[in-house]
């Protein structure tokens, strides 16, 4: 395998927009492109992440006409991926392998979602679908009750008192907000108290308002090259060196939902591939949809043991300056999550930080970074070890 | 390969409130709802079996804010078979603004309701779980 390269990231602002997914993509791709000094016809294959585009514009096979709005030529495929939340996350894996496999030398990668102009009954119907459509989704279960089950199971296991919990997953939501209010790009920009958030609206016990992601629009790409070429376009190429993916059913095969088995698989290669460690890692962007999600997430990657992660936020070691950064760019929670987009907006934050770009919320001298991207209910997750 | 249990068949018991299940014939582990495979070794060699309808409630939400097509709130709960094998679905005959982790660990019956489908789903039966009073 090659050695492969991020020559540049770029991502809109997340939040409500009025263009659509074909425009908001077309235009963050060819700023990707400009920025690096390159030409559409230089692109030579457009790895598409899109999920709701059927639902939110009545558009499937999305990618062959951003493809032709980008001005790319007729002999580079653009193909669509889907894979729920981490969608962006897998497309930019496959350019990855592609890339290191010799096969092309330059793809976009990216994704796109419009979600804002779904009701919210039709968002959280469609959302659903990503649940298992025979044994699952007809109870009427959401995302945020698979995560609201993962908090009473968490509470349940650990023997923690559901309101000592809730108070530390508040505190989750205080800091990707904190980190949200200094990210020009987050959907949300402003600071909010553990109070906020125990005051919110309950959407499904324990999970009130302030513990969820918003649904947001938004586009990201990422340019993905050899090493070679990476040097010539920018003097701060970002070298990818490890990934890895994996794949579970539903809950009722999963049956744990603390554990996150599938997340512990696919950061188990990405660490290998690397040949480093939790401990070694500077920044992380994870997927917080939840604010019991990053709680998880920060176990099943290594940084916390088992059912000792859950006051990490409250006891500042996620914080910039504690044991590992921890969704510096303000996360799903307040950054925003556009499904589709989602992962490749996680990239361009760990590339910005990597290059000492991220300004007010920069980690000092970040060597490292890690991207985490679930998809559905633990059923997909994508990691990749970033370094400068 | 043929499947031992079809999602159809599996339907039918449900509405019949007899539950079948698969039992692989090399590590015994049951495997409900039914799939091509065992869920524990791979193994595609089952038996099929009706299983017993009492289980124990592992975790629960009450969903407030519902999908199209649902009347919130209501409640659903991940439960654990006695054949060790885990379903979702919902707990009936209790007031959803009287759920609380109390809930987990106690025992449930196990029946079926029939789910009626959208514009993007046909009519399902799912498990519904009645708490046994002691
Ligand atoms: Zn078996």
């Amino acid at each position: 395998m090659r050695k492969v390269a991020i020559a540049e990231a770029c991502m809109t602002r997340f939040g409500k927009h009025e263009k659509t997914s074909l425009e908001l993509f077309t235009e963050i791709g060819l700023t990707t492109i400009n920025r690096a000094g390159l030409y559409p016809r230089d692109i030579q294959a457009l790895f598409l992440g899109n999920c709701l585009g059927g639902f939110g514009e009545g558009q499937a096979h999305m990618a062959p006409f951003v493809h032709s709005a980008m001005g790319l030529p007729m002999s580079s495929p653009a193909m669509r991926f889907e894979c729920a939340c981490a969608t962006a996350t897998v497309a930019i894996r496959n350019a990855a392998l592609l890339v290191g496999a010799g096969v092309y030398d330059i793809v976009l990668a990216g994704g796109v979602e419009k979600t804002t102009n779904l009701s919210t009954s039709l968002a959280t119907r469609t959302f659903a679908m990503a649940s298992h459509a025979q044994y699952e989704t007809p109870v009427g279960i959401t995302f945020p009750g698979v995560f609201a089950m993962a908090a009473h199971m968490y509470a349940d296991k650990y023997n923690i008192p559901l309101i000592e919990l809730k108070k530390h997953m508040a505190e989750v939501a205080v800091k990707n907000h904190y980190y949200g209010s200094k990210n020009l790009k987050a959907h949300f920009q402003k600071e909010i108290t553990v109070n906020d958030v125990l005051s919110g609206i309950m959407v499904a016990d324990p999970l009130q308002l302030l513990d969820c992601c918003p649904f947001s629009d938004g586009a990201s790409a990422v340019l993905i090259t050899t090493e070679e070429k990476a040097k010539k376009i920018t003097k701060k190429p970002i070298y990818i060196a490890g990934m890895g993916q994996a794949s579970a059913g539903g809950l009722y095969v999963q049956q744990d939902i603390t554990k996150a088995m599938a997340r512990k698989t696919a950061s188990k290669q990405a660490y290998l591939e690397a040949g480093i460690k939790p401990s070694d890692i500077d920044v992380c962007e994870l997927h917080d949809c939840f604010t019991i999600a990053e709680i998880i997430a920060i176990e099943a990657l290594g940084f916390f043991k088992a059912g000792k992660g859950y006051d990490a936020a409250t006891k500042r070691h996620t914080y910039i300056g504690g044991k590992v950064a921890i969704n510096t760019s303000g996360g799903l929670k307040a950054k925003g999550h556009p499904i589709g987009a989602t992962g490749a907006a996680q990239v361009t934050e760990i590339v910005e930080q990597l290059r000492d770009e991220a300004g007010k919320r920069q980690v000092e001298g970040a060597k490292i970074g890690f991207v985490d991207t679930m998809g559905g209910d633990f059923g997909t997750v994508c990691n990749i070890i970033l370094t400068a | 390969m043929e499947s031992k249990l079809t999602f159809k068949q599996y339907q039918n018991s449900l509405q019949e409130n007899r539950f079948l299940g698969l039992e692989c014939k090399n590590c015994r582990v049951y495997t409900i709802p039914p799939q091509a495979v065992c869920r524990s070794c791979g193994s595609q060699e089952f038996i099929q079996r009706q299983v017993s309808n009492k289980g124990i409630i592992k975790t629960f939400t009450v969903i407030r804010i519902a999908a199209d097509g649902f009347k919130p709130p209501f409640i659903v709960a991940m439960v654990e078979m006695g054949q060790g094998a885990y379903l979702m679905g919902n707990i009936v005959g209790i007031e959803p603004d009287s759920a609380n982790m109390e809930l987990i660990g106690k025992k449930v019956e196990i029946k079926a309701k029939l789910v009626k489908g959208d514009l993007y789903s046909k009519d399902i039966w799912t498990p519904v779980f009645e708490m046994i009073s002691v």
